[in-house]
C-alpha cells in the first residue's frame, strides 16, 4: 500500500473515533442516549460501523490497487500479507484489502437497502393487522405464519437459481421480500397495546382516518421494536447475503462482496488461508457491531428491561 | 386443551399445504424449459419431447398440481428428475444424516448454551460474564459457513485431528468391523456438528443469560427470598425453573436454524443429507425433489412450533387458562 492509503485509513480511524465521540456528546442530552452509552459495547459497536461505513466511501483513498486488477499472476498470485499487499492477495493476484474495502460498498448496500424493504413491509403489515383487527388481522397473521414455515434458504435458491441471474436490485427486493415475516409480528404486538391508549381514541374522536392514526399517533409510539429490529435486520439481511454469495448465487463476480470473495478463497483454504479469514473476519466485525448496537438500543429504549436488568 | 390442540394442528396443516402450493407454482413459474438442467443439454430434442409427454410436463401448471395433490395424498412423492429413482428412496437415505448432524449439533447447542447462559447471569457484570459475552456474541454473529471453513482449516488441514470431509471412510468402512465404522462416523461428524452447534450455542446462551435475569427481578423472587429459602432453593426452584419456561420456545425455534444452517454445512463438509440433496435438486431443476424437500422442511418448522407450544403450555398452567390461539 501506498503512504497516502495508510494515511486515509488513519484519518478513517481517526474519524470513526471521532463519530463516537460526537455523538456520544450529543446524545448526553437525553436519558436514552445516556443510557444506550451505558451499555458496556455500544461505543465500539458505533466506532466499527462508522469505520466500515466511512472505508466503503471512501474506497478509492483508502486503498492502492483496482479491486478487480490481477497485478501480476505469476509473481503475486496467493501472496501472504506484506507491506504492499496488506491483508495478502489472492488466487488471481488481486489486492484483498481492496476487494474487502470496495466490497464494502456492495455488503453495505445490500445489508441497508434489504433492511429497508424488510423493515418497511414488516412495519407496514404489523400495523394495518394490529390497528383493524377482525378479519384483516386474521388474514395477514395466517400468511406470516406461512411465510415463517417457509424454509427461507431453499425458496430463495429456487426464486435465484431458476429465475436466472439476478441483478443486484432484484437481489436486494427478493432478500428484503423474505425477512419481514419476524418484525411483522413484533410490530403488530406492540401496535396492539398502543392503539387502547387514550390519545388514539381521542385522535380518532377528532376525526382523523385510519392511515392518519396510524402513522402519526401509533407507529411513533410503537418504534422502540421497529428500530431494534432494523438494527439487527441488517446483520441477517448480511450474513444472507454472504451464504448466498458463498452458493455462487449471491453477487456476481467479479465484482466483490464479503461473500464472493470467501467463495473465492474458500478452494484454497489449505494454502491461501487469508483469503477466507479476512473477509469472514470482517463480516464477524461488522454484524457483532450491529448486534451490540441493537442491545444497546433495547437497552436504551425499553426502560422496563433495564429497571429490571439491575436488580 | 383438546379443543386448543386440534385447533393449533389443524392451522399446522394448512401452513404446510399454503407452503407446499406456493413452492409448487413458484417451480411451475419458472422460465426455461423443464429437462434442460446441466446435465441434459446434450439429450435429442425428439428424445427430450418424448419425456417431457411422458413426465406429463406438458400439461398446464393447473393440471400438475391437481395430480400432485393427488399423488401426495396417496403418499406418493413421485420420481425424481436428476437422480432418476423414486423421490422417498432418494430422502430416506439423506434424512438419517441430516438427523444424526442436527441431532448431535442440538445437544452441544443445549449442553454449552445453557451451561454459559446460567454461568454468566450468576457471575453477571462480572469478568467472566464480560468475557464470555464477547465469545458469545463473536460466536453469534459469523457466518456458520466461515466459521465452518475455519475449523476445517485449524483442526483438518493443520493439526490433522479430524477429517475434512464425508461421512466414513470410503475405503475401510465397508469391509472392516462395525465397532471400528460407528467410531469413524462419530469422528466425521464432530467438526460439522461442533460448527452447527457452537453457532446455536451462542443464541442459547445469550437467550438464557437474558430470561434468568429477567426471572431475578420478579416480585416471587423477592418473596422467596424474604421467606428465608436459601440461595441454592431459590435459584434452583424458583429462578432456573421459570427461566426454562422461556427455553421451550427457543427449542422450537431451533428446528429451522439447524435446517438452514445445515445446508451450507452440509456443502461444506461433504455431508450427503438433506440440505446438500435439496440444493443439487434446486440447481438440477428437479422439481418433484425440490418439492418434497421443501414440504418436509415446512413440516419441521410447523412442528417444532406446535411441540414448543404444547411442552409450554403442559409446563406452565398459566398459559393454558388464556388459550387465545
Amino acid at each position: 500500500m501506498t503512504l497516502t492509503a495508510w494515511f486515509a485509513l488513519l484519518i478513517t480511524l481517526g474519524l470513526a473515533a471521532w463519530t463516537v465521540g460526537a455523538l456520544r456528546r450529543r446524545s448526553a442530552r437525553h436519558e436514552a442516549g445516556r443510557r444506550f452509552f451505558r451499555h458496556p459495547t455500544a461505543a465500539w459497536g458505533i466506532g466499527v460501523l462508522a469505520f466500515f461505513v466511512i472505508v466503503a466511501v471512501a474506497a478509492p483513498w483508502v486503498t492502492s490497487f483496482d479491486p478487480r486488477e490481477q497485478l501480476d499472476i505469476i509473481q503475486l498470485k496467493s501472496q501472504p500479507p506484506s507491506w504492499s499487499n496488506v491483508l495478502g492477495t489472492d488466487v488471481y493476484s488481486r489486492d484483498l484489502w481492496s476487494r474487502i474495502a470496495f466490497g464494502a460498498r456492495i455488503s453495505l448496500s445490500v445489508g441497508a437497502l434489504g433492511m429497508l424493504v424488510a423493515i418497511t413491509l414488516g412495519t407496514l403489515v404489523g400495523a394495518v393487522a394490529g390497528y383493524y383487527r377482525r378479519w384483516v388481522d386474521a388474514v395477514l397473521m395466517r400468511g406470516v405464519d406461512v411465510g415463517l414455515a417457509l424454509p427461507r434458504i431453499f425458496v430463495l435458491l429456487i426464486a435465484i437459481a431458476l429465475f436466472g441471474q439476478l441483478p443486484l436490485a432484484v437481489l436486494v427486493l427478493v432478500i428484503g421480500l423474505t425477512s419481514w415475516f419476524g418484525t411483522s409480528r413484533l410490530v403488530r404486538a406492540e401496535v396492539l397495546s398502543v392503539r387502547e391508549r387514550d390519545y388514539v381514541a381521542a385522535a380518532r374522536a377528532a376525526g382523523a382516518g385510519g392511515a392518519r392514526v396510524i402513522f402519526r399517533h401509533v407507529l411513533p409510539n410503537a418504534a422502540a421494536p421497529i428500530i431494534v429490529s432494523a438494527a439487527l435486520s441488517i446483520g441477517n439481511v448480511l450474513l444472507l447475503e454472504a451464504a448466498l454469495s458463498f452458493l455462487g448465487i449471491g453477487v456476481r463476480p467479479p465484482a466483490p462482496s464479503w461473500g464472493n470473495v470467501i467463495a473465492d478463497g474458500a478452494p484454497y483454504l489449505a494454502t491461501a488461508p487469508w483469503t477466507t479469514l479476512f473477509p469472514g473476519l470482517a463480516i464477524a466485525l461488522v454484524v457483532m457491531a450491529l448486534n451490540a448496537v441493537g442491545d444497546a438500543l433495547r437497552d436504551a429504549l425499553d426502560p422496563r428491561q433495564q429497571a429490571k436488568e439491575s436488580t | 386443551m383438546t379443543a386448543w390442540l386440534v385447533r393449533r394442528v389443524a392451522a399446522s396443516v394448512a401452513i404446510v399445504f399454503a407452503v407446499v402450493t406456493l413452492t409448487f407454482f413458484l417451480l411451475a413459474a419458472a422460465p426455461g424449459e423443464p429437462l434442460l438442467g446441466p446435465d441434459e443439454r446434450q439429450v435429442d430434442p425428439h428424445v427430450r419431447a418424448e419425456l417431457i409427454r411422458q413426465w406429463g410436463l406438458d400439461e398446464a401448471p393447473p393440471v400438475r398440481y391437481v395430480r400432485y395433490l393427488r399423488q401426495l395424498a396417496r403418499g406418493n412423492l413421485g420420481l425424481s428428475f436428476s437422480l432418476h429413482r423414486p423421490v422417498a428412496d432418494a430422502l430416506a437415505e439423506a434424512i438419517p444424516n441430516t438427523l444424526l448432524l442436527a441431532g448431535a449439533a442440538l445437544l452441544i447447542d443445549f449442553l454449552i448454551g445453557l451451561g454459559l447462559g446460567i454461568y454468566q447471569a450468576l457471575r453477571v457484570h462480572r469478568l467472566p460474564d464480560v468475557v464470555l459475552g464477547n465469545v458469545t456474541l463473536f460466536l453469534y454473529s459469523v457466518p456458520t459457513f466461515w466459521l465452518g471453513l475455519i475449523l476445517l482449516l485449524v483442526f483438518g488441514a493443520w493439526l490433522r485431528w479430524f477429517p475434512v470431509g464425508g461421512m466414513s471412510d470410503p475405503i475401510l468402512c465397508p469391509s472392516v468391523s462395525s465397532v471400528y465404522c460407528t467410531l469413524d462416523r462419530l469422528w466425521h461428524l464432530v467438526l460439522p456438528a461442533l460448527t452447527l452447534g457452537l453457532v446455536g450455542a451462542a443464541g442459547t446462551a445469550r437467550f438464557q443469560r437474558a430470561a434468568m435475569l429477567e426471572v431475578a427481578g420478579q416480585d416471587y423472587i423477592r418473596t422467596a427470598r424474604a421467606k428465608g429459602a436459601s440461595e441454592r432453593r431459590v435459584l434452583l426452584r424458583h429462578q432456573l425453573r421459570n427461566a426454562l419456561l422461556s427455553f421451550i420456545t427457543l427449542f422450537g425455534l431451533a428446528f429451522p436454524f439447524l435446517l438452514t444452517g445445515a445446508v451450507l454445512i452440509e456443502t461444506i463438509f461433504a455431508w450427503p443429507g438433506m440440505g446438500r440433496l435439496a440444493t443439487d435438486a434446486i440447481l438440477r431443476r428437479d422439481a418433484p425433489l425440490v418439492n418434497a424437500a421443501v414440504l418436509l422442511a415446512s413440516v419441521l418448522v410447523v412442528a417444532g412450533n406446535l411441540l414448543a407450544d404444547v411442552l409450554v403450555a403442559a409446563a406452565d398452567p398459566r398459559i393454558r387458562v388464556r388459550d387465545t390461539t
